[in-house]
């Protein structure tokens, strides 16, 4: 698309972000899902996947979903800064999405995890995933964090022991919506990562193209009996 | 002890997350469930007791009394009700207390309904809430909790009779294989040997909780019920449920110590031991008349100690029995067909009677495909209450 000057006004400054080098999890089930920084073509497969989601309100998938699909749609339209995706596939199929932003030179800001397929530990991997590339490979000190769920709130601050800032800097607060800021530091990284990250580079060529082309779920466990095109 | 005494009616959710559910509606679902296998739900008016076992809905859900308000919800006033305490081990206590209620004449006809709602708080305040069947000073304030025990206790048993945790992810493997087929269980996902215990992924994916355990030797937290009805098979009220009864053959129960370090060898469970000779005494049944068990494995080390205790293998040689397949459906001694505490869920009330429900189904033959075990003519179920401190031991006959 012809970017005009209008456009261009319109786009927010973009730093080069280092890539996030694809690996593979073996899962508890034995199936192997490769996790790997989402492109431009993958969008539509995306916002397919979330999308049904919209109107699950348990477990507040409802909330993490519209706000995601706005994070996908703002990254794929250029209006989010320095935003990225990681999405994990097992057979091409989506299992679960993360979306986080990269702020400022030794700062992140973790945007939301979304687990298409439950009771493996899809989201807590990828969530580490996104955790690994913030600081292992962007190079920052410090992600800011916040939960939007029950759930997320015992995975993350309390499984990774988070820092609350909220009291030292009152004035800091993530930018979704202003609520408790949560800090994952490097520090706090080093010793938690041996048991919370994991995954094998490089990825086999043959799974690697499993997931070259993501396919969006047909079923979900969140929506009973709802089927894709039915 | 003369009275017949049996099951003729089972109900249970599925276990899993309920935690935006109140609890008295999650217990009245299951006994519901009862009244429909039974016949149909005019049978409440012919209960005569009703017993409700929970552990601790005081601390997870600001409830107490809540066996009157099960009564109240599903309008069985003005049967009389109690809620039975027992820690992990408050539902088969409740079906122990209803069998005595019936033997002793007062009643024909008993529901037992069971159930805990946990995930309302996190995973570690749950586990703290759970720690309180600990002695306070001895052990809680020394920092231990059930997992710190396990793992501790698992250390033990690995240093004395040489099993290895790639022996406990397999006890895992055989019981997600079971989880993964029963409509109830909480994870209902089996899982390979390779991704928990072989593979390079395998140290985070089954990460420690209390080292040797790992996430895949511990149950998850869980919430649920399950109910059962008991008749008097000799009363007449014995006609009017559709279910031919599942009979109680044998019930009994036992105590140790409550701290841990007064037994001799803390690796020795007495009461597991002698609420099942009482159990078979009763029955007059032995350990190889048993087809299939349900057994206590909120931590997986317990399955293999419990299979031990009741007779079914030699103490120290339970874990080769499992490399040998010999714990699997179609194995010399099927246990944990449900996917037990490790897959099926661990409401920690209303366990006992989620085991006792499990043997009904197998001892009906209504077990879904794969997890059906053939033409079984005795279950046993084992609960564990406390660190095996108060234990009870119930054995099924189809007659």
């Amino acid at each position: 698309m012809a970017i005009d000057a209008l456009e261009a006004k319109l786009r927010p400054p973009a730093d080069e972000l280092a890539p996030y080098p694809s690996k593979l999890i073996t899962l508890a089930s034995g199936e192997q899902m490769v996790v790997r920084e989402a492109r431009r073509e993958d969008a539509g497969a995306l916002l397919g996947t979330v999308y049904p989601l919209l109107g699950v309100p348990k477990d507040y998938y409802d909330i993490v979903a519209a706000r995601m699909y706005s994070e996908i749609l703002g990254w794929f339209r250029y209006r989010v800064a320095n935003e990225f995706i990681i999405v994990g596939s097992i057979d091409g199929v989506i299992a679960g999405i993360v979306t986080s932003r990269h702020v400022k030179a030794g700062l992140g800001m973790s945007l939301h995890t979304l687990t298409i397929k439950r009771g493996l530990r899809v989201g807590a991997q990828l969530f580490a995933a996104k955790m690994e590339h913030h600081i292992d490979y962007l190079g920052e000190d410090e992600v800011h964090i916040v939960a939007e769920s029950p759930i997320g709130f015992k995975r993350w601050m309390i499984e990774y022991e988070l820092e609350d800032r909220s009291a030292m800097y009152p004035d800091l607060r993530h930018e979704l919506g202003g609520v408790p800021t949560f800090t994952l530091t490097r520090k706090l990284w080093e010793a938690v990562k041996p048991v919370k990250c994991t995954g094998t580079r490089p990825v086999p060529p043959e799974l690697l193209k499993t997931a070259d082309k993501l396919i969006m779920p047909d079923e979900y466990v969140q929506l009973p009996g709802w089927k894709r095109g039915a | 002890m003369s009275a017949r005494i049996g099951i003729v009616g089972i109900g249970h959710c599925r276990f899993g997350n309920s935690s935006e559910y109140d609890l008295v509606d999650v217990i009245a679902y299951s006994a519901n469930d009862a009244f429909r296998d039974a016949g149909g739900l005019h049978l409440r008016k012919e209960v005569d007791q009703v017993l409700v076992g929970n552990m601790a809905a005081g601390m997870f859900n600001h409830q107490t009394s809540v066996a009157s308000a099960l009564v109240s919800r599903m309008d069985m006033e003005p049967c009389p009700a109690e809620l039975v305490e027992n820690g992990p081990a408050s539902g088969a206590s409740a079906i122990r207390l209803g069998y005595m209620a019936i033997a002793s004449g007062m009643a024909d006809v008993v529901l037992v309904a069971a159930g805990e709602v946990m995930r309302v708080v996190s995973g570690w305040e749950a586990t703290n809430i759970v720690a309180t069947m600990a002695h306070t000073e001895a052990e809680y304030n020394m920092g231990l909790t059930l997992p710190g025990f396990a793992g501790m206790f698992t250390r033990l048993y690995m240093e004395k009779y040489g099993m290895t945790e790639r022996d406990l992810a397999l006890v895992a493997v055989k019981d997600h294989d079971n989880g993964a087929k029963n409509i109830y269980s909480h994870v209902q996902l089996p899982v390979t040997i390779e991704a928990i215990a072989d593979g390079e992924n395998a140290n985070v994916v089954n990460n420690y909780v209390a080292e040797p355990l790992r996430m895949y030797s511990t149950c998850p937290i869980s919430d649920g019920s399950a109910a059962v009805i008991l008749v008097n098979m000799d009363s007449p009220k014995a006609k009017l449920f559709a279910k031919k009864p599942i009979r109680i053959a044998g019930i009994a129960s036992a105590t140790d110590t409550h701290c841990v370090h007064n037994r001799k060898d803390p690796l020795v469970l007495d009461a597991v031991r002698l609420s099942s000779e009482k159990a078979y005494a009763m029955a007059g049944v032995g350990p190889k008349d048993i087809s299939v068990a349900e057994l206590h494995d909120a931590f997986v080390i317990f399955e293999l100690l419990n299979s031990e205790e009741v007779g079914f293998f030699e103490r120290g040689k339970s874990f080769l029995g499992v490399r040998n397949g010999e714990t699997e459906i179609g194995g010399r001694i099927p246990i944990n067909t449900s996917g037990g505490l490790k897959a099926k869920g661990h409401p920690v009330g209303a366990t006992g009677v989620s085991q006792v429900v499990e043997l009904v189904r197998q001892l009906r033959g209504e077990a879904e495909e794969g997890r059906q075990v053939k033409d079984p003519k005795y279950g046993m179920a084992v609960n564990f209450g406390g660190f095996g401190n108060n234990v009870v031991t119930t054995i099924l006959a189809k007659d």
